[in-house]
Order: C-alpha cells, then structure tokens, then sequence
C-alpha cells in the first residue's frame, strides 16, 4: 500500500544526524540539548525503513510500539497517522523519544543495524510527537473509535512516574476509572524531578500527563501513600491498586565524612533544581552554587547532575568513577555530550574520605586509583586497589550518584507485603501480581532502579493482570 | 490548592496558621508534620503541627519568621491559599503509659508539644510541661498547656516570667530532688533538646526529641535529612522527626546545622531557634566562601 515509502533503488545507509546546540552555548542555558530533526530530515530517515515483513525492532521495545507501522505513516506524510500508531501502545511518545536507550533497544535489532546504519526510530519517535504537539494534534486521535463503557471498577494507582501513567493509561482505555496518588506537589515522578530540563524539557512531560488528565484520569497530588492513608486504607476505595512507588532511597558510601555540608545525594541535588525550578531565576530554592563539583558514579543520573552543575556556574566539575570509561553505565550519547561540555573525567578512581574544614564543610575528595581486575558476578571488571595511589580532589560540593533501591515508604507502613532482602516488592512475574489480593506492583519498586520504558512496560504488563483480576472478581 | 484559615503573629516574629487540609487533618497525630508551599515558585518549608480538627478539616501549625520563605508565609492572610500542603508526615510520637512524663518545649516547640502532652493525657500519665522562652514576651499558648498538663512551669532566661534559666534547669531540678520522671518528651531548639538529652542519659531516663534538619522532599527520597542515631543513618523525614535523645549523635548534628549559619544570621541561638525552617539562606551560601 505504501510501495512509496520504500527507498528505491538499494538501501539508504546515511544515517540522519540530529541537529544540537552547540556546546559551548548550552552549559550557558538550560535550554535542550538535543533539536529534534526538521521535517526533511525526519522524511527522509523515514524513508530509509525497509518495512521489514518480521520487524525485529518491535520485540526490542518494551511496550511494543508499532514501529514499522508508525514510520510509513510517517514517510507517507501522515502524520496524525503516525502518532495514534504510537500512542496505541505508547501514551508518552515525546518523551520516550528522548530518553529511552534506543541504541539498546528498537534500534538495535533494526536490520540496518548489521550494517551499521539503524533507523534513527527513537528521534522519529519523538519528531512525530513534537510535531503533533506544535500542530495542536491531540484528543481526535487519541480517543478509541468507540468510546468503552464505563466498567464501574476503581484502580488506584500510587506513584505517577512512568510505571503509574502507562498502567493508567492501558486501564482508562479499558473503561476503568483511575486515581494516581502523587507525593510530590506535580505529577510525573522522575520525569520531572529526576531528568534535567535540558535533556527532557517540563513542558513536554506536562503536555503528555495532560493527555493522560484528558482521557480521565483524576491525580491527587501532596498524597504520601503510608502516610495520608495507608495501602490498606486505599485498597477499600479502589477495586485494586497498583504500586508504582519507583526507587527513591539513594545510597551513600558509607565512608568518613559523609555528614560534611557539601556532600548531598544526586536525587537531592537533581530535585532541588528540578521540581523546585531552582534553574529559574524567580524561584527561590535554595541551591548550592559551588566552584568544584565531584559526581561520584557514571550512569545517566551522574552526567545528569555534572552538566546541571556546570550549567549551574561551577567552574570544575568531575565524575569520578572506580572502573573505565568502557564499563560506565550512562548512555554513549550522554557521556559524549558531558565530554563536549568539559566534564573531566576521573576513571578508575574510588573515593575513600571526605574531607572537611573546622567549619564542617566539605573541601576535598580523597581518591586511590584502582585497576581493573577478574570479572565480577555480573561479568564486569572488579576494581582493584592500587598500593599507595592516594591523592586529593578538591571540591565544594560531592554529588553522590552511586544507584538507589525502593523507597521503603510503603513495606514500612504494610507489613503484611512480601519484599525481598534488596527491599524490591515480589510479585509475580506475568501479572505483577504481589502477595496481597488486588494489589500489584511494577517498575523500580520491583526490579530496583531501571529505565523510564522498562517502567512502561511493566506498567503496561500490570494493567494487563489488574483487568484480568477486576473481570474476575465479578 | 489549601486555604488559609487563619493566619497571625502569636507574639513577635511567631505566628499561628490554620489551613484547610482535609486529607492531613483526617489521619495527623501527635509528633507528625507537614511541608508546604506559601507560593507556586516558594521552597518547600516542613512544619511541625500543633494541632488539627477532623471534623472542620483544619491543620495548626506554629512557625517562626527566619529567612525568605517564612517571611512569605508570614504575609499570607486568611482565604489565601498554598499551593502544596503535604501531610501528614513523619512517625507518630511514641506514648505509652508510663507514669510521670516531663514534657519540654520551647520556641516554635511550645506549640508543637501541645498535642504531645494531650497524647501523654489520653494514655493516662501525669503530665509536667516545662515551656522556656527568653523573656516573657515570647512566651505563648501557657494557658493551653494548663487546661491539659497537670503542671506547667514556666521559665525564661531573663526571669521575667516564672523561673529564671532554661528548662533544663527545671529538668536537673526534679532529678536532683530525687522526684519520679519516667520519660521526657523535648521539642525545641537542638540546643535545648541536647542539654536535655544529656541530662535524661546521666539519669538513664528516656527522652524522646523531634530533629528539624535541612529537608526537600519529606518522603525519604533525597537523604538531606540524614543524621546519625544509634551509630546507625536515619532520615529525620521518614524515620524520625523523633528520635531517643540519648542516642542522637549531637556532635555531628550541631556540626551539621552550625556549618548552614548564614551570614546574616548574628548569633547562634536566634539561629538554632529557627527550628524547622533554617536551611535556605545557609544552603546558598555554600561554596560562595573563601574568595
Ligand atoms: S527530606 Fe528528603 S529524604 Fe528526608
């Protein structure tokens, strides 16, 4: 049907690359980083798609996009059509498009990957949604053709980061009515307070929780399940309820010094200048405005907080990491961008003590170098220690951003729910079921800190088992 | 967003708030607080609440004007509104029927304490209040204490009502006389609540206190909280505000809270004072120092 689409005469290998703003004029703003294509060139990496006829691309994606049914929409210049193919499994499109790891994903099982040259699927993604956003394109064509008939059953959904919002989504399409309960005072999780403003801008998360609000879903925010009312308290409300409570308890190292003023957590740092818009100069959140920054990890949420930090003024800002370069969880395209922003890195280096002045502030990071040594349980490198490798790196502030587990809020205050020793809630795999009846859970409250779609996708597999249980339970 | 009920100065720089909050005033209980916003582009300011009613939906709280934020707060007039008022937050205050139980509050404290003295009431204790202020004309909510305390002493530095020095001395008084006290309840500044702490460890006599660290978020995600009780990290926000006095490490907490001083800060006590509200004006003098 859309013979057009297809690139004619052999296969397109060039890659369309995304345009950005230029490096030295980002870590001025808060600005975003990436510019999205432009219609040409989101037409013409559309066009590059084989519209394979087993698109393996699919079944590398959490929540299953139609992606090769998207892309010829697109390329065929529908793009209404795109998106609704999208938001048929994926209600958060712009920003799924801008920070999932597509190179881990979709795009590497694309076809063209064996040469070297994938579809850029995760920045149509986000162009379509953009686009849609620009032309007003919303409501039409979300609505399912016939509206579902109200099913009188009530979820409660706890948590509104990514888990909540697709569970919330999959169930309001099925006719159920859906509360979010959120602690924080805007809904979103970490999406708005966890992801910096240049890398996935508020107002882009707003305009898609907004679509969520529109399809009927009613979120109560400044409510903190196990507090305001307890799990038990709400499962009385609701026909069942799904957990999504994502991993908030952040690590510290346990080493001396660690009470020193100028050592602070990377979900302290990143929501003092997130959802507090301490990067907007009317609000008055309190943030330190160091001189010397150290980052301590090398996932997504370190390079998060170093390029906030030098957007923020600081003059130095490291990561410092215990492995290389290779083994660094982040992103390529995130630590490429800290690099071009004059991020330095310290590799194969481990903190062992802070060190603070009389006045109990933090003034240097002691470090020994290390080497890479036998493999570890996971298969990566175990750091070693180097004899007598011990230096010291002065800062201001240490960002700590070493990973964190579930936030113990909820198996606090329910103790009859079954946890395990990592403190994630145990559910069973295919509904996410947990041990209590008509409550479930998905996302990093199971599985410890993950991505934004695997969140989806466990949202969606939730919503999946929560209709099978309410039908059920009639 | 959360209406204001009421909204005025008890005595200078303290003031009352009232707010419309339904969904704290139906479950809060003695020892908890909230966080609130005065405005949409304001901090997030954690207050301990003083009391509620269920039926009208009303939370209480007794905040001190120190710094930006409670001076917003502190403008804000009845039908105006918050926009985030999060709650109820922290554990519930530990009581039990023990016998005689001294409860100390002072500053922002003196509020706070009331539904802590009334909680110690319902669980059948005799109850002792001891309230401190600098002088006289600081002091409020005496008669509110009455009604529910068995006894209530009052002292001030100056001596310019009840006794004259701290309510530690009271405290030091009665162990001294040798008279029963079989737990202590103290809420205050940190500088009361160590002295007290020490004097209940000397005595081997529990002493529950409430910790007013830096907070963000109040839900245990951020760690600002953290202090260190019984060799062990807590987050004031989730596993506190209460705490066993006797095992606060209060050499690290005083660091702590002494290293946020800001500049404009003249001494320690009015600082240490500001209770629950004395981050800000500290955090953004972080790094700004030597140069
Ligand atoms: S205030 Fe953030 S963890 Fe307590």
């Amino acid at each position: 049907m859309s013979e057009t689409a297809r690139p004619k005469g052999g296969v397109d290998l060039q890659r369309r690359d995304m345009p950005t703003q230029d490096a030295a004029a980002r870590v001025h703003n808060f600005e975003e980083v990436a510019l999205g294509y432009t219609v040409e060139l989101a037409m013409a990496e559309a066009r590059r798609c084989l519209d394979c006829k087993r698109p393996n691309c699919v079944t590398g994606c959490p929540v299953s996009v139609n992606i090769p049914g998207f892309i010829r929409e697109l390329a065929a210049g529908n793009l209404e059509g795109a998106r609704a193919a999208i938001r048929e499994t994926n209600l958060l499109p712009a920003v799924c498009g801008r920070v999932c790891p597509q190179e881990h994903q979709c795009e590497a099982l694309c076809n063209l990957n064996k040469r070297g040259a994938s579809v850029a699927i995760g920045r149509l993604e986000r162009f379509v949604a953009d686009w849609c956003a620009l032309h007003e394109v919303v409501g039409a064509q979300t609505a399912p053709a016939e509206p579902v008939a109200a099913s009188g059953k009530s979820v409660g959904i706890v948590g509104s980061g990514p888990a909540g919002l697709a569970c919330a989504s999959d169930l309001l399409k099925q006719g159920h009515a859906v509360t979010i309960y959120e602690a924080l005072d805007e809904p979103g999780g970490v999406l708005i307070y966890g992801i910096p403003e240049f890398r996935l801008p508020k107002d882009i998360v707003r305009r898609e929780i907004g679509e969520i609000r529109r399809m009927g879903a009613q979120i109560i925010c400044d409510f903190l399940v196990g507090r305001t009312a307890t799990l038990a308290e709400l499962r009385e409300e609701h026909d069942a309820l799904f957990i999504a409570t994502g991993a908030g308890l952040p690590w510290f190292l346990d080493i001396p010094g660690e009470d020193l003023v100028g050592v602070m957590s990377a979900n302290e740092y990143l929501t003092r200048v997130n959802l507090l818009r301490a990067y907007d100069k009317r609000a008055n959140t309190p943030v330190p405005k160091p001189r010397r920054v150290a980052v301590i990890g090398a996932g997504n949420v370190a390079m998060d907080a170093a390029r906030t930090a030098k957007r923020l003024g600081a003059r130095e800002v490291s990561i410092v990491y215990r492995r290389s370069r290779a083994e660094a969880p982040a992103r390529h395209e995130e630590l490429e961008h800290a690099e071009e922003e004059g991020i330095r890195f310290q590799f194969l280096t481990q903190p062992v003590e802070y060190l603070g002045n009389d006045e109990g502030r933090l003034t240097a990071l002691r470090c020994r170098r290390m080497e890479l040594g036998e493999p570890d349980e996971r298969g990566r490198p175990r750091p070693v220690e180097v004899a007598d490798s011990e230096f010291d790196i002065p800062v201001d502030l240490a960002i700590l951003a070493i990973g964190q587990s579930p936030n113990p809020m909820i198996k606090d205050t329910t103790p009859e729910i079954e946890v395990s020793r990592r403190g994630t809630l145990v559910v069973e795999p295919e509904t996410l079921a947990t041990n209590l009846p008509g409550v479930f859970a998905g996302g990093d409250a199971v599985t410890g800190q993950a991505t934004v779609i695997l969140a989806m996708g466990a949202g969606r597999t939730a919503a999946a088992g929560i209709a099978a249980w309410l039908s059920q339970a009639t | 967003m959360y209406r204001i009920v009421e909204r005025r100065q008890l005595v200078p720089d303290t003031h009352l708030l009232v707010v419309e909050a339904p969904h704290v005033a139906r479950k809060v209980q003695a020892g908890q607080f909230i966080i609130l916003r005065p405005h949409d582009e304001g901090e997030r300011i954690p207050l301990s609440v003083a009391d509620w009613d269920r039926d009208a939906g009303t939370v209480t709280s007794v905040f001190l004007e120190a710094g930006a934020s409670t001076m917003q707060l502190a403008k804000l007039q009845p039908g105006d509104t918050l926009p985030t008022y999060m709650g109820p937050l922290g554990t519930v205050a530990e009581v039990e029927r023990v016998g005689t139980v001294v409860c100390c509050g002072g500053c922002y404290g003196i509020g706070a304490l009331l539904p802590i003295v009334r909680a110690h009431k319902e669980a059948g204790n005799e109850v002792i209040c001891i309230l401190e202020a600098h002088s006289s004309w600081l002091l409020y909510w005496v008669d509110r204490h009455r009604e529910v305390a068995d006894q209530v002493h009052v002292v001030t530095s100056d001596g310019s009502a009840g006794d004259k020095g701290l309510s530690f001395d009271i405290l030091q008084q009665r162990f001294d006389a040798g008279q029963p006290i079989d737990a202590i309840h103290a809420i205050g500044c940190t500088f009361m609540m160590e002295r007290n702490s020490l004097a209940a460890l000397a005595k081997q006599t529990p002493i529950r206190i409430t910790l007013n660290p830096v907070m963000v978020d109040g839900t245990g995600m951020c760690g600002g909280c953290r202090c260190v009780v019984n060799g062990e990290r807590k987050f004031a926000c989730v596993d506190g505000p209460e705490f066993d006095g006797r095992e606060v490490d209060w050499t690290a907490l005083v660091e702590r809270r002494k290293s946020y001083r800001a500049q404009e800060i003249a001494s320690l006590q009015q600082y240490e004072s500001r209770g629950f509200l004395g981050s800000s004006a500290a955090v953004e003098t972080l790094g700004e120092r030597d140069e």
